[in-house]
């Protein structure tokens, strides 16, 4: 018994040597072939350059950029978008002074959401309240009214205040019933009649009522305020895009609006130094827009008559041909 | 008392029972050549607007003329008008059933009928309105009862829930009679007309209890549909009048739509009295003395409706308030004028005037001015609608032309039109298939007549031998 078990042992082991170094040798072999072939296949990449990655928390790191993909922020669901931001109070001041009606905010809006060109969010109004008190522009977004019209009648519940004071629209409820269109003032909503444009860089983006697209046929839209924007730090595309620096935008709870210079002022001393009024106080839909009056305006008013007309463009030659800054 | 006496101004005595049935029933028996030729013309009309709804429907609501600023046109317009004239069915049968007017018995059944149409297509169009009409069950998983537009909704449909079972219970009795009636099934056409009286019978029988059920069921309708009929029309008016808009933030909206609503609803009723009174020769029933009293209802209703029209624009107009005054000054002086004033002259001032006097209450002079009244109607929705639109708060600037002015276009024309060709398509049938006179009522009517004529004979009589000149004048 001994005999065999010693025979076999030992044949076992001769067995288990070679099996061993037949694996050792196939391991090493392939090894050096795979290397060789890894080598071979990565040259053709050896030109891309590793890119400089730093990361929140300072830390600094080279990466190659194969390896990075952009992240695609995935966007906020139908229920937070209905919450809001938690602790937060957006407002929005227009410096009526420091307007020059040129339209930027406007651009800066439909640039940023895509909108066609017919639909201004936020419009630029040439207002003149009486025939003897002066002219002058009137850039308005979506008031986001704390007593909002268009949320009381919407049937289905597609237009919502947030806690933030954000009023949104929903397109996957909506009906396009136009109630909300109907009871707003301030002419503020836009309704899809026609199938709306689809530019191809969000075409294909999960809906969220916070970013809006992609948009949807018969249903209604309007100034949300960016708040995808916000939720990243930065502004509403029509504050940034102010050259007037004119628009601020802030938390009321914080007390503090910026404009586009960078410039945080105390909301409450700014409306109060400036005697800051809301449009049509007295319909009672408490906006959360505040103008402060163009008083010592630093740019000339818009062209209107007396009656608050636009003057048709051959006037406006004669009126420079006199030489008045009309 | 009459000055007048109409030639034909009680239903004779001598009309027995059987004369009263045959008459009715007959136009049931035949369909001809004229009605088939009605019939296709009226189902090309709703074909055509079919297929103008179909392109809305493949296209959007941009094949319209709405745009932002005129966001609700001639669909809402339309939705108004007929929400208004459902409230014929209510006037006549219920509140002169109320007021226990005899005289009604012959013009119920046609009153309930145009209520039931006109709820049916009334309450469509805020669906062809919509952006999403599939969506339309978000109502019911997300409805806000906050909403005026989901008040429109429950009051519309408890409103048609009732008006159909008001048009359907006093046919119960007439079921019967004809169901028992048609014994030669051989055509399969009868054999479907017996199944269908039949099933509206549901198992009539002309029992005391039967009876006795039916008038109190009747009662209870007749005093619950009252509040319902009027809260419709009421919500109606809150989609606009809950809005701050000048020219729909009025308080009297509610009394003012109610009011236009019997005002042009009782219209309506007059002018289907006139047409099936010609068509199916229900002379002996539907008298000179019916179109007077319904004419005197009229003048009442349009009164009243004048009054309400005095003071919507007359204390806004007074004080032309900034946006209320270009609103006004629009209406009174500016693109809409003819219009306003045509509303105002020849389908308000015109009708009164014309029905203050006797011979403007025949038949012939109220088919004149009930369209007039009619078509004013129609147009001062119209009025109502887009002018509030086109007078925002705001300046309307630098937009689009499409924008700044309104007209409806061939999309929004054709399907309205087929939303009335729809409601005559079941005017139609309806007569076709079934009485348009209340067989029981009106010969409970003659009866009633009948003995009030003998009893008053009996009185006069009596007084004339006590020699009580009084009385005896009084019950000439």
């Amino acid at each position: 018994m001994d005999n065999t078990n010693e025979h076999e042992s030992k044949g076992s082991k001769e067995t288990d040597r070679r099996k061993f170094l037949k694996f050792g040798f196939l391991a090493a072999g392939l090894t050096v072939v795979g290397g060789g072939i890894e080598k071979v296949l990565s040259t053709e990449k050896t030109e891309n350059p590793d890119t400089t990655v730093f990361t929140r928390d300072g830390k600094v790191f080279k990466a190659d950029l194969n390896c990075l993909h952009e992240y695609v922020v995935p966007p906020v669901t139908n229920e937070e978008a209905r919450k809001g931001i938690a602790g937060k109070k957006f407002v929005m001041v227009f410096d009526l002074a420091k307007c020059d009606g040129c339209k930027k905010c406007t651009e800066s809006c439909q640039a940023m959401h895509f909108t066609e060109p017919d639909r201004e969010w936020i419009k630029v109004f040439k207002m003149k309240d009486a025939e003897t008190t002066a002219a002058y522009f009137m850039p308005k977004p979506c008031f986001h009214c704390d007593n909002p019209p268009c949320t009381k009648v919407c049937p289905v519940g597609a237009t919502f205040k947030r806690q933030d004071g954000i009023v949104l629209i929903d397109d996957d409820r909506c009906i396009g019933c136009r109630s909300c269109m109907a009871a707003c003032p301030y002419s503020t909503r836009f309704f899809n009649w026609s199938e709306p444009m689809q530019p191809e860089a969000v075409a294909h983006v999960k809906y969220s009522p916070e970013h809006g697209f992609p948009r949807q046929r018969g249903t209604t839209e309007k100034c949300d305020f960016c708040p995808h924007m916000i939720r990243d730090g930065k502004m509403p595309a029509c504050v940034s895009g102010c050259p007037m620096n004119a628009i601020y935008f802030g938390d009321q709870n914080e007390d503090a609006v910026t404009n586009s210079a960078g410039a945080t002022l105390k909301f409450s001393q700014l409306l109060e130094d400036n005697s800051a009024y809301r449009f049509m106080e007295e319909l009672g839909t408490e906006p959360r827009v505040y103008y402060l009056p163009p008083k010592n305006r630093k740019y000339p008013k818009p062209d209107l008559d007396a009656n608050g007309k636009e003057i048709k463009s051959d006037e406006k030659k004669q009126d420079a041909s006199k030489g008045m800054i009309m | 008392m009459e000055k007048t006496k109409y030639p034909d101004s009680n239903i004779p005595a001598e009309l027995s029972e059987e004369v009263i049935r045959q008459d009715s029933m007959r136009p049931t028996q035949k369909w001809g050549l004229s009605t088939k030729i009605w019939l296709a013309f009226l189902f090309s009309v709703a074909g055509w607007g079919l297929f103008a709804y179909i392109h809305q429907l493949r296209g959007g609501l941009g094949v319209t003329a709405m745009r932002n600023y005129v966001s609700w046109g001639l669909y809402i317009s339309t939705f108004v008008f007929f929400i208004g004239i459902s409230h014929s069915g209510t006037l006549v049968s219920a509140i002169l059933r109320i007021t226990k007017q005899d005289w009604r018995m012959p013009i119920t059944r046609i009153a309930e009928l145009m209520t039931f149409v006109s709820l049916c297509f009334g309450g469509i169009m805020p669906i062809i309105d919509l952006g999403h009409p599939e969506r339309i069950g978000n109502l019911v998983i997300f409805g806000r009862v906050q909403s005026p537009l989901m008040w429109d909704v429950m009051s519309i449909i408890t409103y048609f829930v009732g008006s159909t079972v008001f048009l359907w219970l006093p046919m119960i009795p007439d079921m019967a009679l004809m169901r028992d009636r048609l014994t030669d099934t051989t055509k399969r056409f009868d054999k479907f007309r017996k199944w269908l009286y039949t099933k509206l019978a549901i198992g009539w029988t002309g029992s005391k209890t039967q009876w006795k059920k039916l008038e109190l069921v009747m009662t209870i309708m007749t005093i619950v549909i009252i509040p319902v009929a009027v809260s419709v029309h009421t919500v109606v008016s809150y989609i606009f009048a809950m809005t701050l808009r000048p020219g729909w933030n009025s308080t009297i909206f509610g009394p003012y739509f109610v009011a236009g609503a019997l005002y042009s609803g009782s219209a309506i009723v007059i002018l289907a009295m006139v047409i099936f009174r010609k068509l199916y020769h229900l002379e002996k029933y539907i008298t000179y003395r019916h179109f007077d009293l319904m004419g005197r209802v009229v003048l009442a209703l349009t009164l009243i409706y004048a009054y309400l029209n005095l003071n919507e624009y007359w204390i806004p107009g007074y004080k032309m308030a900034t946006a209320e005054g270009h609103l006004l000054h629009d209406l009174f002086s500016g693109s809409y004028s003819f219009e306003f004033w045509l509303c105002q002259f020849g389908t308000v001032l015109l009708p009164i005037i014309i029905m203050c006097f006797p011979k403007g209450r025949t038949p012939g002079s109220l088919a004149f001015v009930c369209t007039l009244i009619a078509i004013g109607a129609w147009v001062k929705r119209y009025l109502i609608v887009v002018p509030t639109l086109l007078h925002p708060f705001l300046p309307i600037q630098d937009v689009p032309s499409s924008w700044s002015q309104y007209f409806p276009n061939w999309v929004e024309w054709s399907v309205v039109m087929a939303a009335l060709s729809g409601m005559l398509i079941i005017v139609t049938l309806y007569a076709k298939f079934f009485p348009m006179m209340s067989m029981w009522e009106v010969v409970h009517g003659a009866k009633v007549e009948e003995s009030k004529r003998v009893a008053a004979e009996m009185v006069k009589h009596e007084e004339v031998e006590t020699h009580n000149p009084e009385i005896a004048k009084a019950t000439v």
